[in-house]
């Protein structure tokens, strides 16, 4: 049986070696994306993704698989549409059934104040060539009858932002589909490889140290997200994060019921149904930072009931299993990508509640930042030193609700 | 519930009842160097470990204290009025 297992395992061990091109820190969707970019796009193949821990554990493997673009902000909505244009396609350029399922995203609004924002949105959404526009109770009864649009629920719904293009992919298989690919070209996946150090000289990156061994390497790449700031300390690099965690739940499989990503912000929950006919449910961060990946009753308790005001027909539906995850939240609800003050030191970092999504862009676009050498367009926006410059990309109408 | 925390005032309480203020932050010059007023505004130390902060008792007596928490373990080491934390306990083998 062991033997079957490793026959059909999409990646290989190796013995570390003592110095690569590049080394990714972060064997995630994001550090698994870019390498698989960087040998792909750019030739370069004497690469090393090292996790602490296995494969996909951290937030790759946690979240809640929405894949959507209708951000607040140019700068935002532009790059996350550009990050579902290669969902589209990747099942076929990974050659792995990703079972990607764009059946439609509604955010609704319960206030005239929502409903400005959400319009606000469909506004922005539809400049940079986004499809999304503000719906009404009667075509959102039509969209969706399973939702109560009468007057009766605390908060009634007044609109919702439709996103046809929004939907939900398998999220394990985003990761091994890059990393089975970006192995067949030769990149390295070292499992259970905890970095303890980085090394530089006079402001240049030379090399990791890890429980493994040291690795020389002109270029280090951080996709660690929620531990984004510990890695960074190790290198003297400042960050504008704070690490909370996001919990969500699982309901019991039941048979096909809806067919659409249903967020409120008001009522602080989202909701989508999985191929397998689980409810998946979130809500927001923990309001304290921290590193306890500890879940809380309170969080079932509060989620179970405004999920119920919104879908009252899931008042059987029994809570399967519930988890957590770290997020790194940054000031302005937008990532921190690209270059920093340490020479070869690259990060990928601020993915608050919504790295998923970003998964294929992040790779396309840190691939070629190294490759180039220049930073490729849809990420300056997101560049590091904009919190010194002041010139923040505030994505909170859009982000703050976790999805 | 995740953690219980000791209001000063009014003796320990569920977590839910605090407002989290973030961490203890040293409060910028009027210098005129930017950068030293955007590295206060923005840049954080985000500690996994021991790590002073601000709470807001807000369904209390809504009165602002500062407690000492161990971030990965969620336990709460100390709570004082503002300014008054006893210094941290010295690392191991520090």
């Amino acid at each position: 049986m062991i033997g079957l297992l490793k026959k059909h395992r999409y990646f290989r061990d190796h013995d570390l070696k003592s110095s690569y091109d590049v080394v990714i820190i972060g064997a995630g969707a994001h550090g698994l994306a870019t390498a698989y970019y960087l040998a792909k796009r750019h030739g370069i193949k004497k690469i090393a993704v090292l996790d602490r821990s296995y494969m996909g554990a951290g937030a790759s493997g946690r979240n809640t698989t929405i894949i959507r673009s209708n951000y607040l902000t140019p700068e935002g909505a532009r790059f996350y549409e550009a990050s579902v244009k290669l969902y589209e396609s990747l099942s076929q350029d990974l050659n792995f059934n990703m079972l990607f399922s764009q059946h439609g995203h509604l955010t609704l609004a319960h206030s005239d104040r929502s409903v400005n924002t959400m319009m606000e949105r469909a506004e922005v959404n539809r400049l940079v060539g986004v499809d999304s526009r503000v719906v009404y109770p009667d075509e959102i009864k039509d969209l969706c009858p399973q939702l109560d649009i009468s007057d009766h629920p605390t908060f009634p719904i007044l609109a919702a932002l439709y996103h046809p293009p929004g939907g939900v992919i398998r999220h394990d298989a985003v990761v091994w589909g890059y990393g089975k690919e970006a192995d067949k070209m030769g990149v390295e996946i070292h499992q259970y490889t905890d970095v303890t150090g980085i090394n530089v000289e006079n402001g240049k990156v030379t090399g990791v140290d890890t429980n493994r061994g040291t690795i020389h390497c002109d270029t280090v790449i951080s996709c660690v997200a929620g531990w984004s700031t510990l890695v960074c300390d190790l290198v003297g690099v400042p960050l504008p994060l704070t690490t909370h965690i996001l919990q969500a739940c699982v309901t019991e499989p039941v048979k096909p019921l809806l067919d659409k990503i249903i967020v409120s912000g008001t009522l602080h929950i989202y909701i989508s149904q999985s191929d397998r006919g689980e409810f998946v449910m979130g809500s927001e961060i923990e309001p304290y930072s921290g590193y306890s990946n500890t879940s809380t009753f309170r969080f079932i308790e509060d989620l179970a009931m405004h999920m119920i005001e919104l879908l009252p027909m899931l008042g059987h539906a029994k809570i399967l299993r519930q988890w957590t995850g770290y997020c790194d939240v940054s000031p302005d609800y937008s990532p921190i990508m690209g270059l920093t003050e340490v020479e070869g030191f690259i990060i990928d970092a601020g993915w608050g509640t919504y790295g998923f999504k970003a998964s294929p862009i992040v790779g396309f676009t840190i691939a070629d930042l190294i490759g180039t050498g220049k930073t490729p367009e849809l990420i300056q926006p997101f560049r590091w030193a904009r919190f010194y410059e002041n010139d923040l990309v505030s994505e909170r109408g859009a982000a703050a609700v976790s999805h | 519930m995740s953690f219980i925390l000791s209001c000063p005032n009014c003796g320990p309480r569920a977590v839910d009842e605090y407002a989290y203020g973030g961490e203890v932050t040293e409060r910028a010059r009027t210098s005129g160097d930017e950068r030293a007023l955007f590295h206060y505004l923005y840049f954080r130390t985000n500690t996994g470990g021991d790590q002073r902060e601000w709470w807001f008792h807000s369904s209390g007596c809504r009165e602002w204290f500062q407690a000492e928490r161990n971030t990965t373990r969620n336990e709460v080491l100390q709570v004082a009025r503002p300014g008054e934390l006893a210094p941290s306990r010295e690392p191991a083998g520090g």
